[in-house]
């Protein structure tokens, strides 16, 4: 259920050091297995790290049992919470996540900056993994001594523009507080899926217990790119295809997907002009 | 519907799309090769089968995708029988042509007008590569390559 983002840079570790990479599994309805992950949990376990809502189906995983299970075993976690920062209320220390992870542009914020957060038992062990200025203590052509967390990983002159950037994200985003954020959300989701169900020869993929605001599709009728094409051309952008999640997408059986993400500007009138663009895609192709 | 989506998804298109022609793997087919678009997951096998003097007896294909590859590809295997494959290289330019430029000029000759009908993709540059993707296909099958991909 990963996003490519989450298995790419393992699989590098992986070609490097030699480590093993398990795959935890989920059912057909896109909920993570909480059994089955937890036996996958092994002595030489050293790192789980999962996401915290599904990109492709909106999935929430219960990432509080996922965590206290890995730190039953002493296994440190590493949460890629992406999707869930412009949806959930996220609390890292109530959750006891060990690392926790998000980009900027999901927030309404810049792209190229994100947010790695870390316990600052765990990060004072860690040794840099980019050199430069602004992260040393002291150098010499001996030996070059580095600043603590979090200096030591912020190599060289940072981003400050889109620092600037993601600040005035997160302030807006809290100013609208994340439980109004949630129940705006979550209406036009069901209410999507309400409207949705009506459309002749069409699946909602992704049912898990517990999601947030997307509504993931394919139709019998037509593949995701042509309905794509012609629900923007309503004005309603949907993403096509893959969703950067092709091993989700072979394990569901479907090519691709055609996927509706809600956010905070969204409103009922774009779910009923996107069900109407794709009743004319039924039309046109069914 | 609005005009270019008309334009976009003719009857042609539609008809194509759902009912691919020459969707097979014929066994005496000399010349092959799978293509992908790895933007989208779509995926198209191209078999063609060239005899001693280089004209192309037969086309095929299998694969899955949009509309606008099932039938670009579709319509592919039908204008490219009989062509050698200097002319085939020849079309593959000037409907890549249509595709992408305003002023690609009047179709001529009757494989480029049965082509016509993929013109819209035109007004969808996102669309272009669904188009081409099995052109790109064939050329790969054509040079002796196992794989094309349109990136």
């Amino acid at each position: 259920m990963e996003h490519h983002a989450n298995i790419v840079p393992w699989q590098l570790v992986r070609d490097r050091l030699g480590i093993v990479l398990r795959i935890v599994p989920i059912d057909d309805d896109g909920n993570f297995l909480l059994d089955a992950y937890e036996a996958l949990l092994g002595p030489r376990t050293k790192l789980v790290a999962v996401t915290h809502v599904s990109n492709a189906l909106g999935t929430v995983v219960p990432i509080k049992q996922v965590i206290e299970r890995a730190h039953a075993r002493n296994v440190p976690v590493l949460v890629d919470g992406c999707q869930a920062m412009p949806h959930i209320k996220v609390d890292v220390q109530a959750l006891d996540a060990d690392f926790y992870v998000f980009t900027g542009h999901k927030l309404y914020g810049p792209t190229g900056i994100g947010v790695f957060y870390g316990k600052s038992e765990l990060l004072k062990d860690l040794p840099p993994y980019q050199g430069g200025g602004e992260m040393i203590a002291s150098v010499t052509f001996e030996k070059t001594t580095f600043k603590p967390p979090p200096h030591r990983f912020e190599a060289g002159t940072p981003p400050i523009v889109e620092v600037i950037g993601l600040a005035a994200a997160i302030d807006y985003v809290q100013a609208l507080g994340h439980d109004a954020i949630a129940a705006h959300e979550n209406g036009l989701r069901s209410y999507a899926e309400t409207r949705l169900a009506q459309v002749p020869g069409l699946h909602i993929v992704g049912t898990a217990r517990e999601k947030a605001s997307i509504v993931s599709f394919v139709m019998d009728s037509a593949h995701p790119h042509d309905i794509g094409t012609i629900v923007d051309r309503t004005g309603v952008a949907v993403r096509t295809g893959h969703h950067c999640a092709q091993p989700l997408m072979q394990r569901l059986g479907v090519a691709a997907t055609a996927r509706a993400s809600f956010g905070v500007y969204n409103t009922r009138d774009e779910v009923d002009v996107l069900a109407q663009a794709l009743e004319s895609v039924h039309e046109i192709f069914g | 519907m609005l005009d270019d989506l008309r334009e976009l998804y003719q009857e042609v298109i539609l008809d194509h799309g759902r009912n691919p022609r020459n969707y097979r793997n014929p066994p005496e087919a000399n010349r092959h090769a799978h293509g992908h678009n790895p933007m989208c997951g779509d995926s198209v096998v191209v078999h063609a089968t060239v005899d001693d003097t280089g004209i192309i007896r037969d086309v095929a294909f299998e694969g899955k995708g949009c509309a606008i590859s099932v039938a670009s590809a579709s319509l592919m295997t039908e204008v490219l029988k009989g062509k050698t494959q200097s002319e085939a290289k020849a079309l593959f330019e000037r409907f890549h042509d249509m595709c992408t430029k305003d002023h690609a000029g009047d179709p001529d000759g009757e494989e480029l007008e049965r082509l016509q009908v993929l013109a819209g993709v035109r007004e969808f540059p996102m669309r272009v590569k669904c188009a081409t993707l099995a052109w790109h296909t064939l050329s790969a099958a054509m040079a002796g390559a196992d794989d094309a991909t349109t990136e």
